[in-house]
């Protein structure tokens, strides 16, 4: 074992007890919540560093063009529960290194768990050796846009309280009062609750100088109440609560205990719905129900790696191509459309000081005023652009989207938070509701398809509310709306103000080969489409 | 520690160490009862994209998994941290988890030791797989491609995984596995035409990376210029992966608890479950078999007992739910071992026949982005995709526009026209590894197409 091993096993195993003492020790764990694990002391760790840079000269000793290194320990923690009983507790750590080299403008990318001296030797010299068995007679290299330099410092998410100091009993006790709320209602015969952590400590360092250390915090608290009749049973997912960039204030503001009786009349009243008639509806689609329809229809087609082909085989291509013949010109919806990728925001899933290239990220627009304008992009992608970057006087740099799932995955290009931005009317849910004379009003996502070039898509909800006359009527069941995309948007007539602006979003964003799963947030408000076609999902088979 | 088996530094351990290993960490409990799972190997990887390899992956890694039981309490931990500290830390993590859990109701005792027949899904051919070889397998596809004036993507993954499972009780199971998968979509340069093909298996030898990029290759070239017919009930031969794509979601719905429960297909109209009854077409039976040749699968489960062949399905009539340790226990049943990984009866037409048998219909390559509708039909919708053609008086006769249905893979069984040879497939979505599929392709009638899609 070499010195640096040695050190840096001291080093982690020390911040790895000092966790657990933290998780063990109920309110004494609150003081050290400040100072503890989220201290800037334990961001940067010059272990990590040697490592970084020992495995950068390797690769540019081997023939490397460029490099870049990833060291990550990425801690998650998982509690599962069904009405009185914890149906899973488990803690799960995973730490290691990748290597990304370009020789000769071909990639290489190999990973290993073994932390030392020689191992992240023989993981860049690997990474070499396989970028050169990539090269082929005739290929199109690799170039990547400049970025600046030296990129230096240290970025943490906008965490209040690290949920891994809380303690395990706190969380326990608090999912099994929910599910008791719930099952206050004789009807709500199955409760399923659950919260998932996520604490990701990542130090990255590429062969231009930088040298940057993040630490990722994701929280998600849910829960599920399944009511049953003779017959039927229908479900309430508290998909109204998103998963978020933030620590454990998160679970305390989703006030589950509180909720859980309404999720739990929800679902009883889902039994008792009134199946949908099929045909064309206005509908008024809930904030917690439209981020999954942005993320589908419009965050994936304006993904620049997927417009130009690379994710055919498993995600697909899009229709937002050729870039050509669609940028600043493909009219994708209505002028009240304005569409935003930024992984600024505090809380947001994709927020980070810097991606996976070392580029600071940046706000960009996607849509505006209804109007195709910008794909998102990586430092591999930016000057495929460059004309058109020229041509609207724009510079050419990558918009920062570049993310691996863990140290043992290559990164690529992966979305942004893309967001609708509010309309400019001060307008909120019952607004819409009260401007509209036969529609459909859906709160919160549920069943989702899409199509591999993001056109056909066909949505379900958790709750579905006639609406005739400007009011609510009664609820609907088994109703999905099939939509393709730019109609959708199009028909797109009335938009929620700032007011009314929620971040939804999910963990499992997949795409790539191997499959990684993205984290990524939706800021949304509330929105009127005009006469879409609404099928009946009811069958008996 | 680990043995590294090739130059570039894969490594899994092997049955000695794997049980070296365990017995660190079980020597570390202060529990009432543990377990402790490894997984430990090799993956690699590489992905082309416009006729050329665009990114590549091989990465190592060991995980040790322990599960602690404190009185009736229990809690569970992981790491990738093989040193002492990391070991010991793993251990009072999931101890410590466990202690401040409440007492589970449902708790089973660890298993006592088993006796296992020996895994048999390893294969050099797929563990020798480096990445020159892999570059070589990719340029086959990618070179005809080029000739003819298309553009491939693609991908290649290969796995090389060794699992052990041990108990405080003195269990002790130990298995390695390879897999591999190949999946090629091309393209007409202007988007115009799709086609796909992807095979996989547990040994890269029986994979045809040639033939495989050819029917790609053909399918594309064929898929161009698709018309759009109107969307309804039509009958349909569907390849061996769109079956697999479908029938994975029947399996999958056959949890026993949830059965009994008045949640599930599976649920009786007023209580019970639907073992025994007939729920779809007599020619129709689904096993897993982990000692299959055309579906090896894992001798043991996660718990450590032994898997053995299942038949979920036969002759149409379910005969087996899925039953975990605790549920079969108050159900008085035995427990269900299923390895994963399916087989379905199939017959000896060709596709060939199957198309020839059909006066009018639509010819399917795969399925995607399938996802749940109405758990208590198992509906899905999802698209067809990547090769969607219409047949007529048994001819294929032009490419048409893909479209999106709403079916269930229960009608789908039930409307069956006739069955081809069964053959092993690569069933998900991703063209990640994953469980065998081995399935016929089919000729069904009345499937549900609900909406016509522009996407190519």
């Amino acid at each position: 074992m070499s010195t640096s091993r040695r050190e840096f096993l001291k080093r982690t195993s020390t911040a790895a007890a000092a966790g657990m003492v933290l998780a063990a020790t109920g309110d004494a764990g609150a003081s050290e919540r400040t100072a503890g694990l989220l201290s800037p002391a334990s961001q940067g760790d010059p272990a990590f560093a040697e490592l970084l840079m020992r495995a950068l000269d390797a690769a540019k000793s081997a023939g490397a063009d460029y490099a870049d290194a990833r060291v990550s320990l990425n801690r998650t923690q998982t509690i599962n529960t069904r009405e009185r009983r914890v149906g899973g507790l488990s803690d799960n750590e995973t730490l290691g290194i990748g290597v990304r080299v370009l020789v000769q403008g071909s990639w290489g990318f190999a990973a290993t768990s073994e932390l030392t001296a020689d191992g992240v030797v023989r993981v860049a010299r690997q990474a070499v050796s396989q970028a050169k068995a990539n090269r082929t007679a005739g290929r199109k290299p690799v170039t990547l846009a400049p970025a600046p330099g030296n990129q230096r410092g240290t970025w943490r998410s906008d965490a209040k309280v690290d949920p891994f100091t809380v303690p395990v009993e706190e969380k326990v006790a608090l999912l099994l009062s929910a599910n008791e709320a719930a099952m206050k209602n004789p009807q709500a015969r199955f409760v399923n609750s659950s919260m998932f952590f996520l604490k990701e400590e990542k130090s990255y360092a590429n062969s231009e100088g930088a040298l940057v250390t993040q630490t990722i915090f994701r929280t998600q608290p849910s829960m599920t109440v399944t009511a049953v009749a003779s017959g039927d049973f229908q479900s309430r997912q508290s998909n109204d609560i998103a998963p978020m960039g933030r620590g454990y204030e998160h679970v305390t503001e989703a006030r589950l205990v509180e909720n859980a009786p309404r999720w739990a009349e929800e679902a009883v009243a889902k039994l008792g719905a009134k199946p949908v008639e099929a045909g064309r509806y206005d509908l008024i689609l809930h904030p917690s129900h439209l981020w999954l329809t942005i993320h589908e229809s419009v965050a994936h087609p304006t993904e620049l790696d997927r417009a130009m082909g690379y994710e055919a085989n498993y995600a697909g291509t899009s229709f937002v191509f050729p870039p050509e013949r669609v940028l600043g010109t493909l009219k994708f919806g209505s002028p009240l459309m304005n569409i935003r990728g930024d992984r600024s925001q505090p809380g947001s899933l994709a927020a980070c000081g810097w991606d996976d290239d070392g580029v600071q990220p940046e706000a960009f627009d996607i849509v505006k005023n209804g109007i195709f304008v910008d794909y998102q992009t990586t430092r591999e992608q930016a000057l495929w652009l460059d004309w058109y970057y020229k041509k609207s006087g724009k510079p050419t740099r990558s918009h920062g989207c570049s993310y691996a799932q863990s140290w043992a995955d290559v990164q690529f290009q992966r979305m942004p938070n893309v967001s609708l931005l509010p309309g400019e009317r001060d307008l909120v849910w019952e607004d819409l509701i009260s401007a509209t004379d036969r529609g459909i009003a859906i709160v919160g996502d549920g069943s989702f398809s899409i199509d591999q070039q993001r056109y056909n898509a066909q949505f379900g909800g958790q709750l579905y509310y006639e609406i005739r006359g400007g009011k609510v009527v009664g609820m609907l069941k088994d109703v999905a709306y099939q939509m393709r995309t730019p109609e959708f948007w199009g028909a797109l007539d009335l938009v929620g103000g700032p007011r009314s602006y929620f971040l939804g979003g999910a963990f499992g964003d997949a795409k790539g080969q191997p499959s990684q799963s993205n984290a990524v947030s939706h800021g949304c408000v509330p929105t009127r489409h005009r006469q879409i076609n609404v099928i009946n999902t009811g069958r008996s088979a | 520690m680990r043995r590294a088996t090739q130059e570039q530094g894969a490594t899994s351990l092997s049955r000695a160490e794997a049980e070296a290993l365990a017995r660190r960490v079980l020597g570390k409990s202060t529990a009432t009862e543990a377990r402790v799972s490894l997984s430990s190997g090799a993956r690699g990887n590489t992905r082309f994209a416009e006729n050329q390899i665009s990114t590549a992956g091989d990465n190592t890694n060991t995980s040790v998994v322990v599960r602690s039981v404190v009185g009736k309490k229990v809690g569970q931990a992981a790491t990738n941290r093989l040193d002492d500290a990391g070991l010991k830390a793993v251990v009072e993590m999931s101890e410590r988890l466990a202690r401040l859990s409440p007492d589970d109701p449902e708790l089973v005792p660890e298993l006592e030791p088993q006796r296992y027949q020996e895994g048999k899904g390893w294969s050099e051919s797929t563990a020798r797989l480096d990445p020159a070889l892999r570059a070589a397998a990719v340029s086959s596809i990618t070179g005809p491609a080029r000739a003819t004036g298309l553009v491939s993507t693609g991908y290649l993954e290969t796995r090389a995984t060794t699992f052990a499972v041990a108990n405080s009780k003195g269990l002790f199971a130990y298995d390695k596995d390879t897999d591999v998968v190949l999946t090629t979509t091309v393209r007409t340069p202007d988007g115009a035409g799709s086609g796909w093909a992807g095979g996989a298996s547990n040994a890269f030898s029986a994979l045809d990376p040639v033939g495989l990029g050819a029917r790609a290759v053909d399918k594309a070239r064929k898929s161009v210029g698709a018309m759009a017919i109107e969307p309804g009930r039509y009958t349909v031969v569907l390849e061996p992966t769109a079956v697999g794509n479908l029938l994975q979601l029947l399996t999958g719905a056959m949890n026993a608890r949830n059965a009994d429960e008045g949640r599930s297909f599976f649920s009786k109209p007023g209580g019970g479950n639907k073992l025994g009854d007939k729920v779809v077409d007599g020619r129709v039976t689904i096993v897993s078999d982990p000692f299959d040749p055309e579906s090896f699968g894992t001798p043991f489960t996660g718990e450590g007992l032994p898997t053995r062949p299942v038949t979920w399905i036969e002759n149409g009539v379910v005969r087996n739910l899925n039953y975990d340790r605790y549920w079969a226990g108050r159900q008085g049943r035995e427990p269900t071992g299923s390895a994963g990984g399916l087989k379905m009866s199939g017959g000896n037409d060709t596709i060939e026949h199957l198309i020839a048998a059909c006066e009018r219909g639509v010819l399917v390559t795969r399925f995607w982005y399938i996802r749940g509708v109405d758990p208590r039909s198992i509906l899905y919708t999802g698209l067809t995709r990547d090769g969607t053609f219409l047949i007529e008086k048994g001819k294929i006769v032009r490419p048409v526009k893909n479209f999106r249905f709403n079916e269930s893979p229960v009608v789908m069984l039930n409307n069956i026209l006739g069955m081809g040879t069964p053959v092993r497939v690569s069933a998900s979505e991703s063209g990640n590894a994953g469980a065998p599929v081995v399935v016929p392709p089919l000729l069904v009638r009345d499937f549900n197409f609900t909406s016509l899609s522009d996407a190519v």
